[in-house]
Formats: C-alpha cells, structure tokens, sequence
C-alpha cells in the first residue's frame, strides 16, 4: 500500500513539473502541449472512437503475428537442440537473423508482400520468431541431463520425455524468450506501421505517423503514452502470471 | 483393473543376474575400462551393497542393471529376461534427488504412475499419497520441490521410484549429500520399508559403515579395471543401528579388505563419514 502511495506521488510529481514548465513558458506550446492539451486529444480521439479502433488494428497484428512466431519458434527451437544437422543449418541462420534490427524487414516485407496486412504480419513474425527458436534451443540445452535419466527409468519414452520432462524443465528460458520476442514483434510493429501507410487498417503507428505530419504534438504524445501503457499492461498481463508462477515453483527469485 | 491393495502388494520379485558385464569407455585418445567381467547374481528380496573407492565403475554397473547404458560384452537378466532398456520393474535414485522442480511434490510422485495404465486419477493419488506418508511426508504433498530440505528430497525420491511398486530398487549413493543425522533416520527408513515391501535393493556407497548397517551382503570393488573382489555377508538381524558394535565389526573387515585394493589413496575410502 505505501509502495503505491508513493509510486502513485511520483507520477504525479512528474505530471505537476511537466504542468509548471509548459506554464513557465519555456518551449512555445507547439513543440511542448500541457498535460491537459493530450489528455483532451486522448479523451477526444477516444470518444470519437479512433484510438480504439486504432490500438485494436495495432493488437491484433501484434497477436497473430507473435502467436505465428511463437508457433514456428517453438518447435524450431527443438528441432535445433535435439538434431545436429538442423542445429547446424537452421540454428546458424536463426542465430544470425536474431543480430538484425526487426525493422531491417520493413523494406524487404513492402517490396515483396507490398502495402498489405501481409506485409505487417511478416515483420511481426520476423521479429520475434528467431529469439524464440533460440531461447528454446538454449533452455532445452541446459536441462540437466539427469532429468531425462530420470524419466527414462520411470518408463518415459521420445514425445514423452520431450512434452513432460524437456519442455517444462527448459520453460523459464522459453517464457523470457517469449519476453524477448514479444518485445522485438513490439518494436517492429510500431516501426512497421509508422513507415508503411497501408489500406486496410489504421494503427497506433499511423497515428503517430500523421500527428508528425500534421504537427500535432498533443496527438505525438498521446499516443505514445498509449504505446507504452500497451507495452507494459502486456507485460503485466501476458508474462508477469507466468513468471510468478514459475518464480514460486523453482524458488527462484 | 488392479485394486488399490494389488496395487500396493508386491508381485514376487525376482533376482536379477549380472553375466560378465565388461564395459569400456572410450575418448578420442583413452580408454577407461570401467568394468571388467563383472558377474554378480541377486536374490530376490536381498539387500545388496556395492562398496569400492571412487571411479570403480559402481555407478556405471548400475546404469546397466538399470538399462540406461549398455554393456560392450556380457549382459544382465531380470527375471531371466535381458536388459536392454530402462524398465519400470527397476528402479533407480541418484545421488542428487533429480526431482522435477517444475511439479509439486505429489505430482513428482505420480510421474512414473500416469505413465502405469489400468490406473485412473483417483487410485494414482491414492497410491502416491500412500508412498508419501511411507516416508514421512504427509503434510508435504503440495510442496514445490525447492522448499525441501535435503533429506526431503530424497525421502520424495525414494517415495517417487517405490510407487510404481518396482520390484528392483537400484539406489546410486542416495544419501551420500545428506548430514549424518538425517542419514541415520534414513537408514532406518529405508530398512522399515524394505522390510515392509520386500524389495530387491542395490545400494551403492563410499560409506562402509553404511554398507554395513544396510546389506545383507556386501561387495567389495577394486578400481582400473572396476572388478569384484569380495563378498561379506552380513547376518545380523534388522532393524540394525549403524553407530552398534555389530556393525562396526562388519564395516572393520571390509574396510581392511578394502584397503588392499587401493594403495595409493587409502583416503578415498572411510569407515564413517
Ligand atoms: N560417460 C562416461 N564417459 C567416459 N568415462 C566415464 C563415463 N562414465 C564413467 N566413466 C569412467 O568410468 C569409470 C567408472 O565410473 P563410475 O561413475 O561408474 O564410477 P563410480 O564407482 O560410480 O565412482 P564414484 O564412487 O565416484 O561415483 C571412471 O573412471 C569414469 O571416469
Ligand atoms: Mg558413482
């Protein structure tokens, strides 16, 4: 309770000053709106209903191409730790594409799929499939070998052993993989949206996009307040559960 | 469908016999011969103890009785049948307990039961929660693994290769990382159980006195190649306390066989400790 009373001081702290500098006069309102003037755009555009139909286009790209990613990540990831060939081949390349910046794929995914939903969805799969097949890969690789005895001598068996002993043991890395992943898919999105106009849905990126065009500095920074609440409800929602889960299970903390 | 008593009653348990098991392991440039024409032969419901100084290829014999690793030459019958892999019917516990941390402690239980057809949900739990209260830990059955102390885990351990009511129990220094009181608790546990379950026992230790204390037979290794090099038995009568005179007497001998075998470093293998 004390720790949100004063989490809860601090930001308001932050709202005043930001409040007493734009009163100070220090930046012409133009470059710098007051608190007000982007709670007024959000509260308009969200009355309006663009900002929610934005954050929904925005969402779902980010969940059907994260899921595709984790989908193709996961299985990859043990295919790589458990057969050399594939380590050899699709490790290296999952490994060299993870070192490229996700936005790299934008001009790549326009020139081949271009202005489409396509397109969007690519470089959210670009984006978050390889630290998924590596985490995977990782987690699997440390799983004390032990385990596996263990389980062999109880009458475990190949998909067995993989599904109940191998996967679990391996699931703290998979799930900050997951993070990981999550994380690049976010980025590249946002990336994605603001570069590339496209026809058939109008994301938070392309409001940013146009409040730049448009020199609407309240809408700049409305938006990217949603961005970030967005980055960190996922955050709270999708992952914070499951690592607590895991945290009480391994006892580590 | 087997009833809950079926269940819990052991089925005859058989002996198992070790036929000139050699094995060899082999690096780019060496070679370790681990084991070199072993033969060993286990009646049923016998506690048998495996003695030697370190590298002496214990624990590799286990792994083949148990059918983890497979021999170069020779072979191991149970139930006049040959090893070839791991089978419910022989168990094994390791040194360190090897719990799945990820599950609670009565879900460890049941790993080896969900992989046991003709049993439902409900008589699994039964016979886990049975095992558990055989070794003590009633109140630990939604425990996560971590909040076990040492000697709990390998109470959960014990508990986890006896409900699939193996008949071979093949235990791979089991308490070596446990302090000595929570040792000894366990040596009367597990003669408790053993006498209650009638289960064929391999126990492997660096600790005579608790060869001693435990078998019904000692045998004794020697190193570089790991071979068979005595056989004590020991008929004293159960349950036996480690810290008596009996035992102590047994563990002397052994220990002085023992120390013909290494001259080198007679440290490695010690009464108690
Ligand atoms: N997987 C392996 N690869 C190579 N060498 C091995 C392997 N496992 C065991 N060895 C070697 O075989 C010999 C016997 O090992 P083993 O583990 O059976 O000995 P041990 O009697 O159980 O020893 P300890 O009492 O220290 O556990 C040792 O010299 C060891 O170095
Ligand atoms: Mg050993």
């Amino acid at each position: 309770m004390k720790r949100r009373l004063i989490a809860a001081l601090f930001f308001l702290m932050l709202l005043g000053i930001w409040e007493l500098l734009c009163r100070a006069k220090i930046w012409s309102p133009v470059m710098m709106p007051e608190p007000l003037a982007v709670g007024e755009y959000l509260w308009e555009s969200l009355r309006d209903g663009t900002l929610g139909q934005a954050t929904l286009v925005t969402l779902r790209r980010l969940l059907i191409g994260y899921l595709a990613g984790v989908a193709i990540g996961l299985p990859l990831g043990l295919l790589t730790a458990r057969f050399k060939t594939v380590e050899d081949t699709l490790g290296v390349i999952a490994l060299g594409l993870q070192t490229l910046p996700s936005v790299c794929w934008v001009p790549l995914a326009l020139l081949w799929f271009g202005q489409t939903e396509m397109a969007m969805l690519f470089v959210v799969v670009m984006g978050s499939v390889w630290s998924v097949v590596i985490a995977t890969d990782n987690g699997v690789r440390t799983v004390p070998p032990i385990y596996a005895r263990a389980a062999r001598t109880m009458g475990s068996r190949g998909l067995h052993t993989w599904l109940k002993v191998i996967l679990p043991a391996a699931l703290p890395f998979i799930v900050s993989g997951m993070k990981q992943g999550w994380a690049f898919a976010w980025r590249s999105l946002m990336a994605a949206e603001i570069f590339v106009t496209i026809l058939t849905g109008f994301g938070l990126g392309h409001l940013l996009h146009y409040g730049r065009e448009l020199h609407a500095m309240d809408q700049i920074i409305g938006i990217m307040l949603v961005i970030i609440a967005i980055g960190l409800l996922a955050d709270k929602i999708l992952f914070s559960p499951w690592e607590k889960y895991l945290h009480r299970r391994w006892g580590t903390d | 469908m087997t009833t809950l008593a079926e269940e819990l009653n052991p089925v005859s348990p058989e002996k198992l016999v070790v036929d000139a098991v050699s094995k060899t392991f082999r690096a780019r440039r060496s070679a370790v011969p681990a084991l070199d024409n072993v033969s060993l032969t286990v009646q049923e419901g016998e506690f048998v103890c495996l003695v030697g100084p370190s590298g002496c290829g214990k624990s590799t014999l286990l792994n083949i009785i148990a059918g983890l690793e497979k021999p170069d030459s020779g072979q191991v019958l149970a139930d006049g049948k040959a090893v070839t892999n791991p089978g419910r019917e022989r168990m094994m516990m390791f040194q360190e307990s090897a719990l799945f941390p990820w599950l609670d402690v009565i879900n460890n239980v049941m790993f080896g039961l969900k992989l046991k057809p003709n049993l439902n949900h409900q008589e699994r739990r039964e016979v886990a929660e049975y095992y558990l209260h055989l070794v003590g830990l009633d109140k630990f059955l939604e425990a996560n693994v971590h909040e076990l102390s040492g000697g709990m885990k390998q109470r959960v351990a014990l508990a986890r290769a006896l409900a699939p009511n193996p008949r071979v129990l093949l235990m791979d220094e089991p308490f070596a990382a446990l302090d000595a009181l929570t040792r000894e608790q366990l040596y009367s546990d597990i003669q408790r159980i053993w006498q209650e379950r009638r289960k064929t026992i391999i126990f492997v230790t660096h600790n005579v006195r608790e060869a001693a204390c435990l078998g019904d037979r000692v045998v004794v290794f020697s190193p570089h190649p790991g071979r068979i090099r005595e056989q004590f038995s020991i008929p004293l009568p159960r349950p036996r306390d480690i810290n008596s005179v009996e035992v102590a007497q047994y563990s002397g001998e052994i220990v002085k066989a023992l120390k013909q075998y290494l001259p080198a470093t007679p440290e490695t293998v010690t009464a108690n400790s």
